[in-house]
């Protein structure tokens, strides 16, 4: 029922204007609607359901048992294994540096990604001529297919003549090996992974700031209030939603990471990139083992849904 | 009921030219209002060079791709070109043919993507707004609860299932499993909700059926969401890269970032024809971009995830 609520609210003023006949208002008019259309409402919803069915219910499935066996891709041997994935992925090293892998990439990327996105947002925001050119700037990266946004930055790490180490030799000093040495590898994976998502978070912020009515700015400079007060006491606050909403989408992002990565540096050097991800499509499609990659696959579901819902509760406690 | 009608018409829109006008308000009222000459200064500043340092992989990218070969790749690092521009690799790419059937394929696939997504998206969404039937309530939570499934975890057993429907290295094989969109479906049934029913009432009076009433009044009071949602399905399958790349193995039928990447080993170190196809694939995307930019930016407000 609350489904039919907000657009019995939304409808409310215009029934009462509209019908004379109908006093009791909108919700009266919704049920003589309803008994008009009778059942005929599943035709609409069965072409979502049949393929929600078919691509996304029956892999869920199929997949949950398919962790359970021993299939793997050549087809040969899918013997019931019960809880043999899962108990081998708890003891399994590479996973668990995946695993660590992935939750610094996700440290390191959401705090720039939330940051600033609304820096820029706000800067481009409060007035500077040619809104269309930094939209452009910011947002144009996002439109590129991931191969492309990878081609340009692994053009610009070549070793010897791409464009930082080519500055660097050229200034005299020696070449920084910024894909192939395990401590710098994460680092030039996140200055791509920003440059290249920052768009859309950006695109978020400016329109949510573009929303903020103005009498509130208003109002406040009849009180005297300057240019910080009015962002920290108004701007920011009025976000809030926004901030929130795009924290929590960010943070699952990161977590999923995983085509960036995959053509930077294949994980390399030595696994200091590959995130979970990247390591369930190695084991199953590079090793051959679908059952212990689907078990993987649904030992990192339940952590991307606790994860989901320890920052709904957060964030609802902070919103309260 | 008419005079109803037109009001209501523009009262569904969410972004009118009154809240066009408004927002242009807004902004100059803003850039009045942060007349603080200093901060403004600094703010300015830091915006050129952040700019700046956003688009200088994307010239650079241009630069070379306009380069020869052997100047690109000399030894001796120059930023300018030393033996002129030429669009010599762009010409190469074009010849090698690759890249123009990659991007047929990218087009074929996110346009019917598109279509199909936003069609059975949308009857959902009408049918879970709008009418009642068993098992509705229950099937709209689970849709909704699907929102938080990451398909990435699917890969494995959604591969085991098109090898069963023998749809591996077929376009259906890469359209189907993109066009279930939980999210799309939630969206859009937020929008319809906030549609009055009034309208639909008088024709279903006249006898119009429950399709026509969606398609003639519903559908066009919702042009708005209905692009929003329409531009994000078709970014997200243009740039898809990891189901295109696990389903599809035939080079004649890889999308345009899948086939990029291997472009981009085979190559080796060719790295003026490597950029040449680079900014070929990156093309399409700017320049709708560039068209249609004020319906991008308004269909993030829209879609509701830009409001406040």
């Amino acid at each position: 029922m609350s489904s039919l609520t907000s657009s019995n609210e939304a409808q409310a003023p215009v029934a009462a204007r509209g019908s004379s006949s109908a006093p009791s208002g909108s919700r009266s008019t919704n049920a003589r609607a309803r008994s008009i259309q009778g059942r005929s409402g599943f035709w609409f919803v069965l072409p979502f359901a049949a393929a929600f069915a078919m691509f996304l219910i029956w892999p869920i499935l199929s997949g949950l048992w398919m962790s359970f066996t021993n299939q793997s891709l050549t087809g040969s041997g899918s013997a019931f294994a019960g809880f043999d994935n899962y108990s081998e992925a708890l003891g399994d090293a590479a996973l668990w540096q995946a695993l660590g892998n992935t939750v610094i990439f996700t440290l390191l990327t959401v705090v720039p990604l939330v940051v600033l996105s609304f820096v820029l947002a706000y800067l481009v925001y409060i007035g500077l001529p040619g809104q269309w050119l930094w939209r452009l700037s910011f947002f144009a990266p996002y439109l590129l297919p991931v191969s492309v946004a990878v081609a340009i930055w692994q053009w610009m790490f070549q070793p010897d003549f791409g464009l930082f180490n080519g500055l660097l030799l050229r200034a005299g000093f020696a070449q920084i090996p910024f894909l192939s040495e395990a401590s710098l590898a994460m680092f030039s994976v996140v200055v791509v992974t920003v440059w290249w998502t920052l768009g859309f978070n950006f695109l978020l912020y400016l329109s949510a700031l573009n929303n903020i009515p103005d009498h509130l700015y208003e109002a406040a400079s009849i009180d005297g209030a300057g240019p910080w007060r009015r962002l920290f006491s108004i701007t920011i606050p009025m976000i809030n939603r926004t901030t929130v909403m795009i924290i929590m989408l960010q943070i699952l992002a990161s977590l999923k990471v995983f085509e960036q990565i995959f053509l930077l540096t294949n994980g390399g050097p030595n696994g200091a990139t590959r995130s979970v991800l990247e390591y369930i499509y190695d084991v199953g499609f590079t090793g051959y083992r679908l059952g212990y990659a689907s078990a993987i696959s649904y030992l990192f579901f339940a952590l991307i849904i606790v994860i989901s819902i320890v920052q709904l509760r957060v964030m609802n406690r902070k919103s309260a | 009921m008419s005079s109803t009608g037109t009001s209501t018409v523009t009262s569904v829109r969410p972004l009118s030219k009154a809240d066009e006008t408004r927002n242009e308000r807004n902004k100059t009222l803003a850039a009045t209002v942060g007349k603080n000459k200093g901060v403004l200064a600094v703010g300015i500043i830091a915006l050129v060079i952040a700019a700046a340092l956003w688009l200088v992989p994307l010239f650079w990218a241009i630069l070379t791709s306009l380069k020869k070969e052997s100047d690109a790749s000399n030894a001796d690092f120059a930023v300018l070109p030393r033996e002129g521009l030429t669009l010599e690799s762009y010409r190469a790419v074009i010849a090698a043919g690759d890249v123009p059937i990659w991007m047929m394929n990218s087009f074929i696939v996110s346009v019917v993507v598109t279509v199909l997504t936003v069609a059975i998206s949308a009857l959902a969404a009408y049918g879970f707004s709008r009418t009642t039937f068993r098992g509705r309530k229950w099937l709209y939570a689970v849709t909704i609860a699907s929102i938080m499934v990451p398909g990435q975890i699917l890969i494995v057993p959604l591969f085991q299932q098109m090898n069963a429907l023998r749809l591996i290295d077929t376009y259906p094989g890469i359209i189907l499993p993109q066009i279930v969109a939980p999210m799309m479906v939630f969206i859009l049934k937020n929008f319809f909700d906030t549609v009055p029913i009034e309208l639909e009432e008088a024709a279903r009076l006249d006898g119009a059926s429950r399709l026509r009433t969606f398609m003639t009044i519903v559908l066009p009071l919702s042009r708005p969401i209905l692009i929003a949602v329409s531009i994000f399905v078709f970014i997200g399958a243009w740039n898809n890269f990891l189901w295109p790349f696990i389903v599809i193995n035939n080079p004649d039928l890889l999308t345009l970032p899948v086939g990029l990447a291997t472009i981009r080993n085979a190559f080796g170190v060719q790295y003026a024809q490597t950029m040449a196809s680079a900014i070929l694939a990156a093309l399409p995307l700017l320049i709708v971009f560039m068209l249609f930019q004020r319906q991008i930016v308004k269909g993030f407000a829209t879609s509701g995830l830009g409001g406040q």
